[in-house]
């Protein structure tokens, strides 16, 4: 702590922050102080305003459900892509028969975006949860496993033949260089994943307008203010988003500097 | 013959003299590698044939792309060869009916960029042979690689990873990786190519040290006429590509080597003959226009 308070960075990166802040506050309230309202800023509430709406929400306990709905829906999904997405992206690159079969029908399913697959997805499945969780999981899955293949299979040659020479056997291979090496890419890819899951929820949760207040989710809990006409709560929403993503690569941050202590270095 | 050498101590004062090597014997007959990416016949080694003697430090010199790599990744069972045959000890590594050498512990590589695996420790790194071969239990394996780092000046390092230590030390603790399977054969492509000349000079004299407690045959490939004199038994002179063997040197300066034999006549010598012939074959590399592999 007392290193990021001596960090000339840390204060210049605040300082900018409440900078931005300040002026915000002061181009929403321009009319009051000159009587006329900027354009377009003009229209945005003041940030006294959303802290003010955002005080309000904050003891509701839909609020809160909310943002745990979100994020079980984002975890889930995450989850999911990252258990079924690694090893079948590591099959894919080890295996050639596997990679033959595999391959092309992944190639051609993986442009699709996959807020495209919502309106299926919603027939296809029976409930509003699971085809939520379907096409979370598919925004992850595709980047994770495209990451995963091109690190496995930029492994540099030498430590395959260095490890085999000294009598690595087919598992150890895997286990001790393959998916070492490949981590790093793994790790990238969960970051990406990890963003694209949650545009995919709060756009699903948009779309399919899950019913009561807080299971809708923070997608839902901004629509919801936008149909109520409350312009400070979208912002409250908008904001809390921005940290619930801020949070969630933070994690997979921590977590990958836990799995790659050699990568502390770089 | 003898050069006197006044005031340096050698390293290996003091250590029990090692009994005559019986391991390593090297015999490359009539070796040919063809290349043949989608019908492109690249010839990279041509009827080439070698005797290299148990514990002998075999040095081979020549042109880029002549194919030396080529002839090392042979030995070392990383692809096939085309025609002829290879041995180690009298056995058949490679030849008529096994195009294809198996890897094996017996034959180690160190690798022109280094190859130490970045997400293991040093001491996990050297441990990782004896490991996966299960001759030592992984407790057992990093106790012992800890007390081999030790033994090569890296007793400090075992716990950095790579990235953390310099290239010198690097290489330094791949040869101890390799060391630690007690292999026939130390198979060095170019290692310490990308050195200034300070770290070179100290890899040679860690490597020397190693040689002369260890007497492990060491075939090493190099562009630098110096290090090859200063660390071989023999010099090896090669072809450009495709790579034959031109010419044999033979390296008569006492063991163990040290610094001041760079500057004695002998080794000038040895400099002059071998420059003749290394220069013919650059001339014709440089004429072919072959392109410098890295
Ligand atoms: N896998 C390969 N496929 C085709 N040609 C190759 C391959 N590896 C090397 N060569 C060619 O063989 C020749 C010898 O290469 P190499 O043995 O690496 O040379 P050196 O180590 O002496 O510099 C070069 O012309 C190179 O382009
Ligand atoms: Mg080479």
């Amino acid at each position: 702590m007392a290193k990021v308070l001596g960090n000339s960075e840390f204060w210049r990166g605040l300082f900018a922050l409440i900078m931005f802040v300040l002026l915000w506050e002061i181009g929403s309230r321009w009319k009051e102080m000159f009587g006329y309202s900027l354009p377009y800023v003009g229209l945005l509430p003041a940030p006294s305003e959303v802290a003010v709406a955002w005080t309000k929400v904050l003891p509701k306990w839909g609020y809160w459900e909310s943002w745990y709905m979100s994020f079980k829906r984002v975890l889930a999904g995450f989850l999911a892509a990252m258990l079924i997405g690694i090893p079948f992206g590591l099959m894919l690159a080890v295996n050639k028969y596997f990679r033959d079969i595999f391959f092309p029908p992944f190639e051609v399913l993986r442009p699709i975006p996959p807020l495209a697959w919502v309106p299926a997805s919603l027939i296809f499945w029976p409930t509003n949860e699971m085809s939520i969780a379907f096409v979370t999981f598919l925004g992850a899955f595709f980047t994770i496993v495209i990451n995963v293949i091109g690190g496995a299979r930029s492994i540099d040659v030498r430590y395959l033949r260095a490890a085999q020479s000294m009598g690595a056997s087919q598992w150890d291979l895997f286990s001790k260089i393959i998916l070492p090496g490949t981590l790093p890419s793994i790790f990238t890819g969960a970051a990406v994943g990890m963003g694209i899951t949650w545009e995919v929820v709060l756009a699903a949760e948009m779309i399919s307008g899950g019913g009561t207040q807080g299971s809708g989710g923070l997608g839902f809990f901004i629509w919801n203010s936008y149909m109520g006409g409350s312009l400070p709560q979208i912002v409250v929403g908008m904001i809390s988003i921005g940290i619930a993503g801020y949070l969630s690569s933070s994690l997979i941050r921590i977590i990958g500097a836990r799995f790659m202590p050699w990568r502390r270095l770089f | 013959m003898n050069i006197a050498i006044p005031g340096q101590p050698s390293p290996v004062q003091g250590l029990a003299p090692v009994a005559k090597p019986t391991r390593g014997q090297i015999s490359i007959k009539n070796v040919t590698k063809i290349y043949d990416p989608e019908g492109v016949n690249v010839m990279a080694v041509d009827d080439c044939s070698m005797e290299i003697a148990a514990g002998e430090v075999c040095m081979i010199v020549g042109p880029s792309g002549c194919g030396k790599t080529t002839l090392l990744n042979a030995i070392a069972g990383f692809h096939s060869i085309t025609s002829g045959e290879i041995r180690l000890d009298g056995e058949l590594l490679c030849g008529p009916g096994k195009p294809k050498a198996d890897q094996g512990a017996d034959r180690i590589v160190v690798f022109q960029h280094g190859a130490l695996f970045p997400w293991k420790t040093l001491a996990e790194n050297v441990a990782y042979g004896p490991m996966v071969q299960g001759k030592l239990s992984k407790k057992d394996a990093l106790e012992k690689a800890h007390f081999k780092l030790a033994e090569a000046g890296l007793g400090d390092f075992g716990g950095k990873y790579p990235g953390e230590v310099s290239s010198g030390m690097a290489r330094r603790a791949e040869i101890v990786r390799a060391l630690i399977n007690d292999p026939a054969v130390l198979l060095l492509d170019e290692p310490y190519r990308a050195m200034d000349a300070l770290t070179k000079s100290i890899m040679h004299e860690s490597l020397l040290e190693v040689y002369d407690r260890t007497k492990v045959t060491i075939f090493f490939i190099t562009h630098d006429l110096d290090e090859a004199i200063f660390l071989g038994d023999k010099v090896y002179v090669v072809t450009t590509r495709p790579c034959r063997l031109k010419k044999t040197v033979e390296v008569k300066l006492p063991r163990p080597r040290n610094f001041e034999m760079l500057s004695s006549e002998e080794f000038r010598v040895l400099v002059s003959e071998i420059n003749e012939a290394v220069h013919e074959e650059a001339i014709k590399a440089f004429q072919s226009g072959e392109r410098e592999m890295a």
